[in-house]
């Protein structure tokens, strides 16, 4: 039955080549924990994909409650996490993750780092993997202030009195953020523009980009 | 030919131009032959392995989300002048390098942004800035001394930060919101109340609304401005008398009413010493219900 619907859309489509290209390779027992057991470094990378998706899986199921307005959104999070089925479950998976995707990124990072893994000809796969780094803290950085309580709030207080001291763009650049000239309804509103619909496309757009390299180059040899 | 055969030509046209010759130098991964030891196929052998590895760090995951309820304080309030502000843990050592004096106060440029955007600059450029052949990190002295010293002031840093968090709850004697509202909240339930952080204002009722004296109020035109149920009106900055009480005590509002109180008139000519005596009773007696 697999078989037969694989084939005829292979037929129409031709996307065995495709799918080869995705999948059909072979792992060296060098990134095989399997064989040595050290090779659980090698893990990380996909890890942080795994969570990444559950980030993006576990937010899509938050907006479904969340309201980015500053009346309503302590009250809709409060409402989630505390009278939804499972919303505290939804929530955790997303406040934890944030924190475990960084973990997982920083060993990623890390490992690529003293394995020497980002040298020719992969200069370009590590520039990348640290633009996705930032698109992350980001991604922390904007949906810190969403639940908006006071932990929140004067945390992005501190974040755009940083953003402030950068010489003559500084004053710009936080009212950019902010929405005006304080924390309040736009900077709620603007960051939750960019922590669902901004960043995570330019993060998708750039794991392609990852993706598409380490498939194009493989994984780096044995030290 | 204009470039004869230099071999590291990229592009090296054969015969007709419109063909490419492909050398395939570094943009085909290497076969698995290239490499010693026991490779094995991705999918599915590989695969199957690794999401065994996925499934031990989702269950963990997973407890750690039961066992520890993401964290909520109460609702944002910029009138709030003693929260201590508090950034996520991976922000804390940029927090705690910029409270040191040559990142702040005169030198803030050189904390916020000279010393941050060289080191992050450099982890970004880490390829074109460490450009040898050797990939061993015991062989390359200067980059893996500049990273573990990174890293140790990373952590130096967060955890300075952490503790001075710290040490400000206990002089200040705060509890972090978040665990006062989990813990307002687990004492609701025990007594099997409800428990919101969100503060409604709740609508004050008014005490003895058939008393006689609410005869009075209507006569002395009290109505014309406090409004026919004596909500106030807010736009006109006219008080509600819905739990005065709470704000003037008896004697007080006597003085009021008997001599006017900024945009108030006295009634002093309107109702008799006993009437007013008789109104400001039952207004004193407009308290909130406990």
């Amino acid at each position: 039955m697999f078989k037969a619907v694989y084939n005829w859309i292979d037929e129409r489509l031709d996307v065995a080549p495709l799918w080869r290209d995705v999948a059909d390779h072979e792992v060296p027992e060098h990134v095989n924990p399997a064989h040595h057991f050290s090779a659980f470094v090698y893990c990380f990378g996909g890890l942080t994909f795994f969570i990444t998706v559950i980030q993006i899986l576990s937010g899509m199921f938050l907006t479904m409650y969340f309201v980015p307005d500053i009346n309503n959104a302590y009250a809709s999070v409060d409402y989630l996490q505390h009278k939804v089925a499972f919303g505290g479950i939804v929530r955790g998976m997303h406040h934890w993750g944030a924190s475990l995707v960084i973990v997982m990124m920083f060993l990623h990072t890390l490992r690529v780092f003293f394995t020497g893994s980002y040298k020719a000809p992969r200069e370009m796969n590590w520039v990348v993997g640290m633009l996705i780094f930032f698109v992350m803290l980001g991604l922390g950085f904007t949906g810190y202030l969403l639940p908006w309580d006071n932990k929140a709030y004067y945390a992005t207080k501190v974040g755009m009195q940083i953003a402030e001291s950068v010489p003559y763009i500084g004053v710009y650049l936080k009212e950019l953020m902010q929405g005006g000239t304080i924390v309040g309804a736009q900077t709620l509103t603007r960051f939750f523009a960019i922590h669902v619909f901004f960043l995570p496309g330019a993060l998708l757009a750039l794991l392609a980009g990852h993706f598409f390299m380490i498939r194009k180059q493989g994984i780096s040899g044995p030290l | 030919m204009a470039h004869g055969h230099k071999s590291d030509e990229k592009i090296v046209y054969v015969g007709d131009s419109r063909i490419r010759k492909r050398t395939n130098k570094n943009s085909v991964p290497p076969d698995y032959t290239a490499f010693p030891g026991k490779s094995e196929v991705f999918i599915p052998n590989f695969l199957l392995k690794e999401w065994l590895v996925g499934c031990v760090v989702l269950v963990g995951f997973l407890v750690l989300t039961i066992s520890e309820a993401p964290p909520l304080g109460y609702p944002a309030d910029p009138t709030n002048t003693a929260f201590i502000p508090m950034p996520d843990w991976y922000f804390l050592f940029l927090y705690q390098y910029l409270k040191y004096p040559y990142a702040s106060g005169d030198y803030v440029v050189l904390g916020s942004v000279f010393v941050p955007g060289i080191a992050f600059g450099a982890l970004l450029l880490a390829p074109f800035l460490d450009t040898g052949k050797e990939r061993r990190f015991y062989r390359r002295p200067v980059t893996s001394a500049l990273m573990i010293l990174s890293l140790i002031s990373l952590v130096y840093l967060t955890k300075v930060s952490w503790d001075h968090y710290q040490h400000e709850l206990e002089i200040t004697n705060t509890v972090p919101e978040h665990i006062e509202r989990e813990e307002k909240a687990r004492e609701a339930a025990e007594k099997g109340e409800s428990f919101s952080a969100v503060k409604k204002e709740e609508p004050v009722a008014l005490v003895d609304a058939n008393d006689p004296a609410m005869d009075i109020a209507k006569a002395a035109k009290c109505i014309t401005c406090h409004s026919p149920d004596l909500n106030g009106n807010p736009k006109a900055k006219v008080p509600s008398l819905h739990g005065i009480g709470d704000v003037y005590s008896k004697e007080e509002l006597v003085n009021i009413v008997t001599n006017g109180n900024g945009g108030m008139p006295s009634f002093k000519d309107t109702l008799s010493a006993a009437e007013i005596d008789q109104l400001t009773t039952w207004l004193a007696k407009q308290k909130k219900a406990q």
